[in-house]
């Protein structure tokens, strides 16, 4: 026996836009990569452990694997050593798929100006929501995540939104 | 005592000039004595210098005293048994010929080296493996050198293969083409990282395995080569404090703390009582909480997701603790040359036993899953082991050094900020295996937490800076209220504190190890130069000592126990 929504609605059919209902269930089902490289990192810990908990918003399901994931989470410094590596991660993230610059050093090379730390992943691949901190409160993962939530809520499923960008390695 | 040590190594090395720098001694040789004068001091019974702490170089080009060349290459020794702190220096004029490698003396010697040349430019004769540590290999110049501006960044488009490093080390440990059809086996090459959820940072581990069995390994570091040492040559004294928190991000403090005892310790200050107490405080509770990470992060590799929440929790609920002290979870920022930032606040003693009650029952918690558990036993006692010898050869300190039998603590060894007035006990291992690198953590934190409580029992009221117009800002009634006061306040902060001419080592017990910086001022506001000597770059030199024999699953939860963290790593 049907029980919940389904009771209600019976053998019936609904009409709605592809994208509205893609988008819905894409957007409180984000699977996050998480390329931590600095303490960044530490604090994205603390926004998955319990107190935090990050799973409220349906993107408890961290995978280690990019070919699983669609949310890029960048936590820390990326070195001009780490940015070839960043960018292979990314390209095997299937698409769609969505960028979080955690922190100054993703952000913007942060307090690190200098010879090794590029300034800003935006200079390799394509980002979706910055956060600001150094490093950030956990609190603001999570409302960068629902940035993105919204964002995917109004964009449209055929279109491939960083067909165009060039960064540095390209 | 080093008055004595400074003449007997006078005495024993008549060619070479020697002088004192706080603690150490430093023996000054030429390029052709440097090899004689440190195997003398490392097999000499009379020095025993066993450690090699530290390889660093200084570039004179900008300095404002003449020296005799323009790079002189530093290496930083002690004898643990007798807390004897030795530092050769020798000049080097030509960086292209360098000067003779002390690899065959001592491992760490093969990291400490290849960083001076990466860095410096500085050639090794002798050296079995000299290249690029912390830079990418496509880098040119050497950035540490004063020439090198420090914006230049260079772009790297591909990652080092490892392949000849892996098969030389395939050829040092006796494989070759004839053994493999012997057991008639096929090499298979297993990368893991730099972005690897086992590695806990950007590490990267190459391996030549025999089904799963570990026949070599070569490692690669520098991917959070962040460039702490040029940065701090362009801040000011003070300014250096919140780039130490990125240091080692999960004991921030522990890193504010050594690095202005390092300058206080030039300058001369003695900080108050109440500064001293608040120091061993924060030092001890910090390294409870890295001690907890490492743990906790370790289990989870292990399978034990459950410890992970026993042990985090307490984590996150001290890092709310901490944010009520000094106003930032992680990145703590709480010392200043000559004190600290401000006193604990009104209730801080009792919050403090609140939380020390709850990690004792977090550590208990945990403890009773993993103590008797036959699957924590089966996978970590006899795997991976590192005898003593080894473990000083490649200049490992702190927890994971006393697991292979060392009993070497600078809280005990060299004791500063009244560590030998407390009651506590340094937990040595017995075997070397991942068993007592990971046990070791669980009791230091028990003993911290005895020394926290001591502490906060004897902790005097007073002052936490000093009264020492030179160092510290002055009272902002005094910034408002009279010239001297504003311009006192102005300089201190936009020329910094002019720290005298010269150049020192200095170190810490930290969570990890000894934690050491080498300082050289030329008089003014900034450093001239500012080494870190962090104990993860040469445990990590010699991982490969750990692994290699044993099997791939054991190197992941053996990366875990020796707690790598990125930003100390590669600074």
């Amino acid at each position: 026996m049907a029980v919940g929504l389904e009771a209600s609605l019976g053998n019936s059919v609904i009409t709605t836009k592809l994208d509205a209902i893609i988008n819905w269930g894409r957007q409180y089902s984000l699977w996050p990569f998480i390329f931590g490289t600095a303490c960044c990192a530490i604090e994205f810990m603390s926004a998955a452990a319990s107190q935090h908990d990050i799973s409220r918003f349906g993107a408890e399901v961290v995978r280690f694997s990019p070919r699983q994931a669609d949310l890029l989470l960048v936590c820390g410094t990326i070195s001009y050593k780490q940015a070839p590596i960043l960018k292979r991660i990314y390209e095997q993230i299937p698409l769609p798929k969505w960028v979080v610059a955690m922190g100054a050093c993703a952000s913007s090379g942060g307090i690190y100006d200098n010879y090794c730390t590029v300034q800003g992943i935006d200079t390799i691949i394509p980002v979706d929501v910055y956060i600001s901190g150094c490093p950030p409160r956990p609190e603001v993962v999570l409302d960068a995540l629902i940035k993105i939530q919204q964002q995917i809520q109004g964009e449209t499923v055929l279109h491939d939104r960083h067909k165009d960008f060039k960064g540095i390695l390209d | 005592m080093n008055r004595t040590m400074r003449e007997k190594i006078g005495a024993a090395f008549p060619d070479a000039t020697c002088s004192t720098a706080l603690d150490t001694v430093v023996v000054e040789v030429s390029p052709e004595t440097l090899h004689n004068t440190l195997a003398r001091l490392k097999n000499d019974a009379a020095f025993n210098c066993g450690l090699l702490l530290d390889v660093t170089a200084i570039d004179y080009l900008d300095h404002p005293q003449p020296q005799p060349a323009r790079f002189a290459v530093v290496y930083t020794l002690r004898n643990w048994q007798d807390n004897l702190l030795v530092q050769v220096r020798c000049p080097v004029a030509d960086p292209e010929r360098g000067i003779p490698s002390a690899c065959h003396l001592w491992g760490s010697a093969n990291w400490g080296e290849r960083e001076v040349y990466d860095q410096y430019g500085i050639s090794f004769a002798g050296h079995p493996d000299l290249r690029r540590i912390l830079n990418h290999w496509q880098f040119q110049g050497h950035p540490l050198r004063k020439d090198y501006p420090i914006g230049k960044g260079q772009i790297c488009y591909e990652t080092d293969s490892l392949e000849k490093e892996i098969r030389a080390r395939l050829v040092e440990n006796g494989i070759n083409e004839t053994t493999l059809k012997d057991i008639n086996t096929e090499i298979m090459f297993l990368n893991l990282g730099p972005s690897h959820p086992a590695t806990h940072g950007a590490i990267r581990i190459l391996t030549a395995l025999d089904g799963e069995t570990i026949l070599a390994n070569v490692n690669e570091i520098g991917y959070l080569h962040r460039g702490f040492e040029k940065t701090a040559e362009h801040r000011t004294y003070n300014q250096i404090v919140p780039l130490t928190d990125r240091l080692n991000y999960c004991s921030s403090m522990i890193n504010n703390i050594a690095y202005v005892k390092a300058i206080e310790a030039w300058l001369g200050v003695q900080i108050t009582e109440r500064a001293q107490f608040m120091r061993v405080v924060l030092t001890e509770f910090y390294r409870i909480l890295d001690h907890l990470v490492c743990i906790a992060a370790n289990l989870v590799d292990m399978g034990g997701l459950t410890n992970y929440w026993y042990l985090y929790n307490e984590k996150e609920a001290a890092y709310d603790f901490i944010s009520r002290l000094t106003g930032a979870r992680l990145t703590s920022s709480f010392t200043r040359i000559g004190g600290m930032y401000r006193d604990f606040y009104e209730g801080w003693k009792e919050d403090l036993e609140g939380h020390l009650r709850a990690i004792e029952k977090g550590i208990g918690d945990s403890l009773k899953l993993v103590e008797t558990n036959r699957i924590v036993h089966d996978r970590t006692q006899n795997v991976c082991i590192l005898p003593a010898e080894t473990a000083l050869s490649y200049g490992f300190t702190g927890p994971t050094l006393r697991a292979s039998g060392v009993p070497f603590d600078l809280r005990k060894d060299a004791p500063y900020y009244n560590y030998q007035h407390f009651d506590f006990e340094v937990p040595v291992g017995s075997t070397g295996d991942i068993y007592d690198r990971f046990m070791i953590r669980f009791e230091e934190m028990f003993q911290s937490i005895r020394i926290l409580r001591q502490a906060m029992k004897h902790i005097p009221e007073g002052p936490v800076d000093v009264a020492d117009a030179r160092v510290h800002l002055p009272p902002k009634s005094e910034v408002y209220g009279n010239i001297e006061g504003l311009a006192n306040h102005f300089k201190l902060v936009f020329e910094g504190v002019k720290v005298p001419p010269g150049e020192w080592y200095d170190s810490f017990e930290a969570a990890n190890g000894e934690l050491g910086f080498h300082v050289v001022a030329d008089g003014s506001g900034r450093p001239y130069k500012l080494k870190v000597r962090p104990p993860c770059f040469y445990i990590m030199g010699g991982f490969h000592k750990m692994v290699e024999g044993n099997m791939i699953a054991d190197a992941i939860i053996n990366l875990g126990c020796i707690n790598i963290i990125g930003g100390e790593l590669d600074r």
